[in-house]
């Protein structure tokens, strides 16, 4: 049965991310998901997603989140990193919102409906003033997983 | 108010799922009722029939495309990118809420923002308005099969009267370009020179394009009836319409025929692994085999007894008036372009040809030239009676008239026939009839305006098929204004 913390664990998560533009944030999460194992080939793996970010103008939305995602077979399993960002970062939004919390998504090639599924899961939870709030307030990676697996019911 | 929307994206994971939710949450805040389908890698299960059919409108949050589209045909739609559906929720809502109330019927690019190239289906959408009445879920199945069909009639028609246009237009009928056994004929090949050759060519391309007219046109009615899985038995009932040669008219029964069984079909609760096995087994299979035997056993019989009644009776009427006779083919050749009726005074009109008796033939082709000609005269006078997609085959039915190629006027009398084709008849009718009594003659069986030069009498068999095209435009445009309800002329108007 697939879990949350099959898809983010306290290590692919950070409350403070280093980056200071889009590329970097994008590159520092996948480190962390390279370090689990999730994504094989983090090169080519952040090269697939900051293409994608370009060619779409960038994930950002209005609401400060910004969930830049790629689909790749430098991914061997689907997983989530997420990074809080205490000055916000372009992420492209529509007003230039600076993004602050960052969902990294790796989507290995092929179908997983069940991973995906989760993953939808969390990408609607984000639509929510009180998801996010709770998040931005969260103070450490462990309670921003609990958050997601308490809100993310499965 | 009842909602529907569709949100997709390319990877499918994220943003058409925040769309999703963010529309939901949204409608739902302002009290009205949402359905939405995502279509991406997990998706999701499709928008109930019911629910689509009492919508008021519906949203289309999409990066990419949206599957099967048809499905919200009827209804006024608000488009943008997912982007802007999560960013601005709130007012895409009251944008669709808005559309619902001036039920502005979807025009091409008006509300779609950087829309996903289905300009096709919008034009369409706008002409078939809201109805859920029978008669205009009809009027929305016949005139997908038109949109899809279009196309081809103006590939197939340009191309064909560029052909004749180009090169002697009864030489490059008489040759084959390519045979399986010894490829490709060059001219030398052929005895030709090479303006005839590439005529035979365009022609030959051209002509295959058309082979695909009723196909296409009967396996997208059965598409809009009975979605993804009516196309094959559609384009096969068609194809068995163009065996048995039932023209236009038949493809239309075929496609009918397709959607219906296909539509049973799926009413037949089954589960388990009897489930899995009606999309990829039972419908191809049943379909294809149900709407063939219909087609074979069915209605291609009543088809050969009119071709063989029609042409005796003809025949028998060779010595009679004159001008009862020109108006009998003319009617004759409007009624179902290259559909059994129409092939019935063409064969007569060569066998006439044959026999020395050159009048009977250049009535057959006037009557033959004016119903794309007034068809586009129509849209050129009464914009507002026309959709976007008729009024751009209009455009090519100017040609295509001109060239004696009547098929031009197929989409519009397969999207409207009750209104459309007796308009044709009595302009055709009178064209014939002028024909003949100006005794005018043609010396070739085909060709158009591009003949003139073996045209005997042309000043006035140009009369004759102007005055022809004059009558079937007010008769179009007249049957037109007159059966249309309100809510109807409404429509086309955005």
């Amino acid at each position: 049965m697939t879990t949350i913390s099959d898809l983010i664990t306290a290590t692919s998560v950070t409350t403070d991310l280093h980056a200071t533009n889009a590329e970097e944030a994008i590159d520092e999460l996948a480190r962390l998901l390279e370090a689990d194992g999730r994504v094989t080939d983090r090169q080519r793996y952040v090269e697939t997603v900051v293409a994608r970010e370009a060619e779409t103008g960038g994930t950002g939305m209005e609401s400060g989140i910004a969930i830049p995602h790629g689909k790749t077979s430098a991914v061997s399993a689907p997983a989530l990193a997420f990074g809080r960002s205490a000055k916000g970062l372009d992420f492209g939004a529509g007003d230039g919102t600076p993004s602050d919390l960052i969902f990294l998504i790796a989507a290995p090639e092929g179908e997983d409906d069940l991973h995906v599924r989760v993953l939808s899961r969390i990408a609607r939870k984000l639509i929510h003033e009180s998801f996010r709030t709770a998040l931005r307030e969260a103070a450490t990676p462990q309670a921003i997983v609990d958050i997601i697996e308490q809100e993310v019911e499965l | 108010m009842k909602l529907v929307a569709v949100t997709s994206c390319p990877t499918g994971i994220a943003h058409s799922e925040m769309a999703a939710e963010a529309l939901e949450v949204a409608a739902k805040e302002k009290g009205h009722e949402i359905h939405v389908e995502v279509q991406g890698a997990a998706g999701g299960p499709p928008i109930p029939a019911e629910a689509i059919k009492s919508a008021d409108a519906v949203i289309f949050a999409v990066d990419a495309s949206v599957r099967e589209i048809e499905r919200f045909a009827h209804l006024p739609k608000v488009e943008v990118r997912t982007r802007e559906a999560i960013d601005r929720t709130a007012g895409i809502v009251d944008r669709a809420v808005e559309a619902a109330q001036n039920r502005t019927p979807v025009t091409a690019g008006a509300p779609a923002e950087g829309g996903a190239g289905d300009e096709e289906e919008d034009v369409f959408a706008s002409v078939t308005g809201q109805g859920t009445s029978k008669g205009e879920e009809a009027r929305r199945w016949l005139m997908t099969g038109v949109s899809y069909m279009i196309p081809f009639v103006v590939a197939g028609g340009i191309l064909i009267a560029l052909s004749f246009a180009i090169a002697d237009a009864v030489a490059v009928t008489e040759v084959s370009v390519f045979d399986p056994e010894t490829g490709l004929a060059t001219p030398g090949d052929l005895g030709i020179d090479t303006i005839t050759w590439i005529g035979a060519v365009l022609l030959t391309i051209g002509g295959t394009a058309f082979g695909m007219l009723v196909p296409i046109l009967a396996g997208y009615i059965a598409y809009a009836m009975a979605d993804r899985p009516g196309l094959a038995p559609g384009i096969v009932g068609g194809l068995l319409a163009n065996t048995v040669e039932a023209g236009f008219l038949g493809g239309i029964i075929a496609g009918l025929l397709a959607g219906a069984i296909v539509m049973a079909l799926k009413r037949i609760p089954a589960k388990g692994t009897l489930k899995r096995m009606m999309p990829i087994l039972v419908y191809p299979i049943i379909g294809v085999l149900g709407v063939g035997a219909l087609m074979l056993l069915v209605v291609g019989e009543p088809v050969a007894a009119i071709n063989q009644g029609l042409g005796d009776w003809l025949t028998g009427l060779s010595g009679a008036n004159q001008i009862l006779l020109g108006l009998i083919i003319g009617a004759m050749m409007a009624f179902d372009m290259g559909g059994p009726v129409n092939k019935v005074a063409y064969a007569f009109g060569l066998l006439s040809l044959e026999a020395g008796n050159f009048q009977i033939m250049a009535a057959v082709m006037a009557a033959g030239m004016t119903p794309p000609l007034g068809l586009a005269l129509a849209t050129v006078v009464r914009k507002q009676l026309f959709n976007e997609g008729e009024r751009r085959a209009g455009q090519a039915a100017w040609v295509m008239g001109a060239s004696f190629i009547t098929e031009g006027a197929i989409p519009f009398a397969a999207a409207d026939p009750i209104r459309v084709i007796p308009s044709l008849m009595v302009g055709s009718a009178t064209t014939g009839a002028l024909s003949l009594a100006f005794s005018a003659s043609l010396q070739a069986p085909h060709g158009g305006i591009w003949v003139i030069g073996v045209i005997g009498n042309p000043l006035l068999y140009l009369v004759a098929i102007a005055i022809g095209t004059v009558v079937t435009a007010a008769m179009v445009v007249g049957l037109k204004s007159l059966g249309r309800t309100e809510k109807e002329a409404a429509v086309p108007a955005a």
